[in-house]
Order: C-alpha cells, then structure tokens, then sequence
C-alpha cells in the first residue's frame, strides 16, 4: 500500500516539476516578445510557413468536415422534422467550434511537429548554443517569432476553414439533401453573429499559441541526437493536441 | 603578449546529478596567450569552456574575463560580454537554414546591426582568410565537407574579430591532412588578431601546433600545467600516459572485462 502511495506521489511530484518548467518557459516567451531585439524578417517567415502552407491541409480538412457535418445534422434533424435547421447547425459549429479546433489540430500535426524538430536538432547539434556564442538570445530568435506568428496566424487559418467548412455544407445541402441555395445562404447569414465568429477566433489565438509554444518547449528542451528528436516530436504533438482540446472546453465554458 | 589574465578561474565546480564533472579548476589564461586543455574524453574539458562561455551555470566557483566576475551575470550584460568571444564548435554547429555567407555574418547582421550587403562582404573576406572562395558563400552547409564546415566554422568564428577564441576539439574526425590545414589557420587567424586562445583537444599533433601553454584536466581538476616544450618533462605519470597514448598508467578505462 506504501509503495503504491509512494508511486502515486513520484508521479504527482514530475507531473507538477514538468508543469512548473513549463510555466517558466511560457513565461520567459512572453516577456520576451515585449523586450528587443525583434526580428521581423522571422516573423514574417514563420507567418508564411504556418500559415500560408498549412492552407491546403486545414482546407481540406474544413470541406469535408463541413460537407459530413451537412450530413449528420440532416440525419438527426430529419427524425423530428427539423431539416430546415441544417445550415444554421452547420455554421454555428463551423464557427464556434469545429473550424478552430480541427485547425488547430491540423497546425499542431504540421507545425508543432516542424517546430520541435527543427529547434530539436538545433539543440543537439549545438546550433542553440551557437546562437548565444554569436551574441543573439535564441529565445528571442527562435521562440518569440513562432508565437507570435502561430498566435496571429492560426486565426486567419480558422476564418479561411470556417468560410470553407460552411461551403462545404452548402454543397451537400443544395446538391444532395436538395435544399433551396438561396434560402440555405439566407438561414445561415440570418443566424450568424458576430460573437460566433469572434468566439472561434479567440480560441484559435490561444491554439496557435499553445502548438508554438509546445513545439518550442519540447525542442528546446531535446536530448540525445536522433532519438531525442524524435521524442520531442511526438511529445509537442501530443501534448498540443490534448492541450488544445483541454483549452477548447475551458474557453467554451468561459466564453458561453 | 601581456601578463594581466584575460581569463581567470578560481575554484569551479559542477555536477551532473550525482556525477562531479568539475572539482575544483582553477586557470589563468593571460592575454594573448594560446592556452590548449588536454584530457581523455568525460574528463570536463567541453563542460570547463561552456561555463566560462555561460552555457552552463557552474555550481560554485568564479570566472573572470578582463577581471569582470561572470558567474551570474543578467541575460543582457551576458549578451553583450559574448561580444569579446568567438567559438568554434567541435561538429561546427552551422546554421542549416542559412547559406554559408549569412553563417559567417550572423553576428555582424543580428548582434552589430550591420548593413547585410556589407556583412557579406566581411563574410567574403573571412572566408578567403580561412581559402574559401565566394562561391562557397552561397552554399547550404549541408552541401560542404567535413573539413570545409570548419573552416566556415573558423571564419564565423573570427568575423567579429573577438577578443577571445575558443576551440571546441578542432580537428576531431578530420583527416590528417586537413587537421594540419585547421591548425595552420587557427595559427594565423589566432596570430593576426592578437586573440586569447583556448582550445581543448586530444589531438596532441594539434596541441604542439597550436599551444603556448598547455594544461591537462583529469577528473575534473588541472593536474599539470607548462610552457609547449615541458611537456616532454612534465614529470606527471598522468601527462606522460596521455601524450604518448599508453593503455596502461595511472589512467585508468572503464572497461569492463570480456
């Protein structure tokens, strides 16, 4: 029984030693975001990777999530007779909810990952190290660009996904479920507040912070060579994606 | 070559865990001067330059550059004291998403602000200094050589013209040939900007070729020091087993028997 308790403790006290590293880290991030040097040519940079390039996979994702959303509601609605709710349910979950989070979830796959790579073998290979023997601080070099970047971008990324997204229902809805184009359009601008769409933004600000700021963590805190990029990668994704989730129902519940 | 150290350290101490890395170094390194650290591999030679670099926060113990304690120091003086130093990393540690032109005037472009068509003009010049040609700026480094990474490593090294150069085994996985290419430049470029070295190796070719001093690190403390040429005559067991490579001495391998 004593073991037992003592492994529960053990794995309490590095749950709290790794949330406490963390906070520290994400800390450091910030405060260096407001300090100089800036480097506006990363910034710019990191704007383009994560969120021009993550254009075709979050836009695809938002289509077909759109167009079996179109489906699902239909189904469900159509054994109450409420068929004609179909395009409202499709952009109020597009907007609020399913276009941040399945955006995020795409960027944390894509760019989480890139992140810790890149920063991982940075550290391995004595690039980090470099960094400050050249006089340049790799936080500010290489982690402010990245959250900066995620935090602003990912919410363009959820206004092209939350567009997409009820595009797709609309074509299942008018080419399949036989809805009327006009009348679907008008029920899903009449329904559609600003909050709906602002709510989801707010949201995907935090997510593009959290897969940057996971990227970087793990990264930079990457040991062993191969190997230990590798762990980081997974662990960023990982870590991101619950995190992203976790968050979600946080704000939701804070901002609903 | 003065006699006032540019470096000085008293008493430095680092663990890892349980594992003492450092017990005790105390150095002084004048200005200057060519100071090459020997010791067999895990014995703190790399750990010893980070904590004078500020890579690593020793446990206890002081470092001095110019008679400026360091340990400790804030983030912003620190960056700013990186300013005096260059360093060349034992696998070069290039940045791989630069060209080679923008490697060797990193420092000039981020740390001194320089205009960038005038840094790749430094960076030029620094890379003819170490026999690079121009068009070799314009490669990837994952495109070069082992030997022509050290090169470029060499020249970002030496493009501030920095008061202090540190050598990270410069010549390990090289071919003979091109370690004595490697040395002969850290000579000159050593020589041509009246820099303090420190250097640590196990290449004892390379020690002869570049050291003024020399010191030897064995279980994390300085067990000898001397002048190139007492070496041969140190008159430590120690010494003696490391310089002519010898299995047996009071050096001892853990290995475990077959």
């Amino acid at each position: 029984m004593l073991d037992f308790l003592a492994r529960v403790g053990r794995v309490f006290l590095v749950f709290l030693d790794a949330t406490g590293r963390l906070a520290l880290f994400a800390i450091k991030a910030i405060s260096s975001c407001f300090r100089p040097p800036f480097y506006p040519r990363l910034i710019a940079r990191q704007m383009i990777d994560i969120g021009y390039y993550s254009l075709p996979v979050v836009g695809l994702t938002a289509i077909f999530t759109g167009m079996v959303l179109a489906l699902q509601t239909h189904t469900g609605f159509s054994r109450f007779a409420a068929e004609g709710a179909v395009a409202t349910v499709v952009v109020l979950s597009m907007t609020r909810e399913l276009g941040p989070v399945i955006a995020a979830l795409m960027v944390a796959g894509r760019i989480g990952a890139s992140i810790a790579a890149e920063i991982g073998t940075m550290r391995v290979t004595d690039q980090i190290d470099a960094l400050e023997t050249l006089s340049t601080n790799p936080f500010k070099y290489l982690v402010v660009p990245r959250l900066l970047a995620g935090t602003v971008t990912v919410p363009a990324l959820v206004l092209v996904a939350d567009v997409i997204g009820v595009f797709g229902g609309f074509l299942v809805a008018t080419y399949k479920l036989g809805f009327n184009p006009v009348s679907y359009i008008n029920q899903t601008s009449d329904y559609l507040h600003s909050d709906d769409v602002m709510s989801g933004l707010i949201k995907a600000a935090v997510f593009g912070f959290i897969v940057a700021l996971m990227g970087c963590y793990f990264g930079f805190h990457s040991r062993g060579g191969a190997q230990g990029v590798g762990a980081a990668t997974t662990y960023a994704v990982v870590s991101a994606s619950v995190m992203i989730l976790l968050s979600d129902y946080l704000l939701t519940s804070a901002l609903f | 070559m003065g006699n006032a150290p540019k470096i000085s350290v008293r008493g430095l101490r680092k663990s890892f865990g349980p594992k003492l890395v450092l017990d005790g170094i105390d150095l002084d390194v004048v200005i200057g001067e060519s100071l090459v650290v020997i010791g067999g591999s895990g014995t703190g030679k790399s750990v010893m330059v980070k904590c004078i670099l500020g890579l690593i926060e020793p446990d206890a113990g002081s470092i001095k550059i110019d008679g400026q304690e360091v340990v400790g120091l804030p983030e912003s003086e620190r960056e700013k004291l990186m300013g005096k130093f260059g360093m060349l990393f034992q696998g070069a540690a290039l940045f791989d998403s630069l060209p080679v032109w923008e490697n060797v005037a990193f420092a000039l472009i981020e740390a001194r602000g320089l205009e960038r068509r005038k840094a790749k003009e430094i960076a030029i010049a620094k890379l003819a200094s170490v026999g690079l040609g121009p068009e070799v700026g314009e490669l990837r480094p994952s495109e070069l050589s082992g030997g022509m990474q050290k090169r470029v490593g060499l020249a970002r090294a030496i493009a501030t013209e920095p008061e202090i150069i540190i050598f990270d085994e410069p010549t390990t996985g090289l071919d003979p040939i091109m370690a004595d290419v490697i040395n002969n430049l850290i000579v000159q470029c050593v020589r041509d900007l009246g820099a303090t070295a420190v250097s640590i190796t196990h290449d004892m070719a390379s020690v002869r070729k570049i050291a003024d001093r020399i010191a030897m690190i064995y279980k994390g403390r300085i067990i000898w020091s001397g002048a190139k040429d007492e070496i041969d005559r140190s008159g430590s067991p120690y010494v003696d087993q490391f310089i002519h490579g010898r299995a047996d001495g009071p050096i001892k391998m853990e290995v475990r028997a077959l």
